[in-house]
């Protein structure tokens, strides 16, 4: 099972730093997203491209979870020579995370 | 002393430099709104135009200002909808000036336009060298030489001294994004700027707002995930604000796109940090007590946003010049196309190196494999086609070009089948923060109303 199936999300910048909020479409996936989701699992997904650390912060009232990853494209601030200079695809990169099934544990 | 308002409505015309406009007439027209607020600073737009002054010192504004402002002043200076908007950039006074010019000839001669100054803070920071950067930690004077532009996010309180003023459109350069939403709120229903309850309203409205179709729809679709219909006729939002704190986000019936829980909760944590602690010029806003209802079909109710007491310093973005970023781009199709284009890269990078041209950093990116998020597994087989981008920062503009330059001679001299170059060569501007306390910021308002 992927983020994807689960959430949809968002990227944006901030200096050196890209926030990412996956909105969960129901409680219950919010729940499991909390189990799993974790700071670990998404520093891993983004090693390539972010040195880290990465910041998890959750909003119950909106099932939501905000992931702050720092030193993207290794901390160059506003010079990275990348395509994407500010991250806004990286949104795309967590919905591909792939998760334990949300069969029964969290029922 | 006028009546106070129970309810405001604002609309967003405008969620960057570059917008579309349509939007914005339809809901000066349609949108039955009090206020049309176009926010088009970016990061690194400030440093940009002030490149552009450097030029040509009438320049330095939003290049589509006359655009937008004929689009919609018609309507608004004809209904007493107030306009207020950042494309004063880097020149907020000529700003100003071409805006009276664009009433006067529209027919508004009587038009008053106020321009809030006081965000270029360069001067004073030159004799502050010893500030660090919020984001490197490194001395301001390090890259005081190559400096090109400072710029504090004002709030809400300048474009409150300008609004006082009665002017029908307010013109200025860098004030927060939420900033210019919550001035118009707290003027029109008479709150206090020490009432942190009306704050936070007004500011949650504003980042709500402040990209305008990102949150009716726009950066959203995802066919057959999440559908949105509409994109090409997208509705801008307005925002319904009452005097209780309760918001209540909508847009023109029958304007494309979609507003409800979901494209709200992607815009509420849109460029956000710790969500408990949004650090705007007039508050400290904490999101994580709103909650969203959807009362009727695209119109969303947002209550319980909080908000506490302002920090005592404006963050100032430093633009400086950063030297030149080359590019040259290359596609390869069919068989084999990957092996050719990762040839074609290695070719580059060598022919570089035999002529001796060193770079400060060079990347070389497969587009379609590699470019976006390194290398990703997902799926096993190599696309059809793939695209070459080769990418060279330098000081020197000269080297820069060598880049586009050596990939241009793959035609002739590289891979089979390379087809479709492109080369380019632009100035890079790098953007890092300083903390200034408050009282070495002074924000005055001038007036342009055909007197000169």
């Amino acid at each position: 099972m992927r983020v994807y199936d689960l959430a949809h999300a968002r990227a944006g910048d901030k200096g050196n730093s890209v926030n990412i909020c996956v909105v969960a479409y129901t409680k219950r996936e919010y729940e499991h997203l909390t189990l799993y989701l974790t700071n670990k699992v998404v520093l891993a997904k983004f090693s390539q491209i972010a040195d880290g650390p990465v910041t998890r912060y959750l909003l119950p009232k909106l099932n939501a979870l905000n992931f702050v990853i720092e030193n993207t494209f290794g901390g160059g601030v506003t010079t990275n020579m990348s395509i994407d200079v500010h991250g806004k695809s990286f949104s795309s990169l967590l919905l591909t995370i792939e998760l334990p099934g949300i069969s029964n544990e969290s029922l | 002393m006028r009546a106070m308002a129970e309810k405001v409505r604002v609309g967003a015309g405008a969620g960057y430099a570059g917008d579309r406009w349509e939007p914005a007439a339809e809901l000066a027209e349609k949108g039955e709104i009090d206020y049309l607020v176009f926010e088009c600073l970016a990061e690194r737009t400030i440093a940009r135009e002030s490149l552009a002054r450097v030029n040509d010192p009438l320049a330095g504004y939003n290049p589509l200002l006359s655009e937008r402002m004929n689009a919609v002043l018609p309507v608004c200076l004809g209904n007493g909808v107030r306009v207020i908007t950042n494309m004063g950039a880097a020149n907020p006074v000529e700003a100003g000036r071409r805006t009276y010019q664009i009433a006067r000839e529209l027919g508004f001669p009587e038009a008053r336009i106020a321009v809030v100054l006081g965000d270029d803070v360069l001067e004073t920071l030159k004799s502050m060298p010893h500030l660090r950067f919020t984001e490197t930690g490194t001395p301001l004077e390090d890259v005081l030489p190559r400096v090109a532009s400072a710029n504090a996010y004002l709030g809400a309180d300048s474009i409150l001294s300008a609004l006082r003023t009665g002017a029908e459109v307010i013109v200025t350069g860098r004030v927060a994004d939420p900033s210019l939403f919550l001035a118009p709120t707290l003027y029109h229903l008479g709150q206090s700027y020490d009432d942190y309850s009306s704050i936070a309203a007004g500011t949650v409205a504003g980042h709500l707002l402040e990209c305008a179709g990102q949150v009716t729809g726009g950066y959203f679709a995802d066919p057959g995930c999440k559908d949105v219909e509409g994109l090409a006729r997208l509705g801008f939002p307005y925002a319904d604000i009452s005097r209780d704190g309760v918001i209540e986000v909508g847009k023109v019936d029958g304007a494309g796109g979609r507003i409800d829980e979901q494209t709200c909760s992607e815009q509420l944590l849109y460029e956000m940090q710790d969500p408990s602690h949004y650090v705007t010029p007039d508050c400290v806003l904490d999101v994580t007590t709103v909650h969203f209802e959807e009362t009727a079909i695209d119109r969303v109710r947002i209550v319980g946003a909080k908000a506490k007491e302002r920090t005592d310093t404006y963050k100032v973005s430093v633009g400086y010049h950063d030297g030149f970023l080359g590019i040259g781009e290359i596609s390869y199709a069919g068989i084999n196309a990957v092996r050719r284009a990762r040839l074609a890269g290695e070719i580059v990078k060598e022919r570089l190196n035999l002529r001796g041209i060193t770079y400060d950093e060079l990347r070389v990116d497969l587009i379609g494999i590699e470019s976006l998020h390194g290398h990703v597994m997902f799926g096993e087989e190599d696309p059809y086609e793939v695209r070459l981008r080769v990418a060279g920062r330098s000081p020197q503009k000269k080297t820069a070009e060598a880049v586009g330059l050596e990939v241009d001679t793959l035609y002739t001299n590289g891979p089979a089948g390379g087809a479709g170059t492109s080369q380019s060569v632009r100035e890079l501007l790098a953007v890092q923060s300083v903390l200034l306390p408050r009282n070495l910021v002074k924000v005055s308002v001038h007036i342009e109303c055909g007197t000169h």
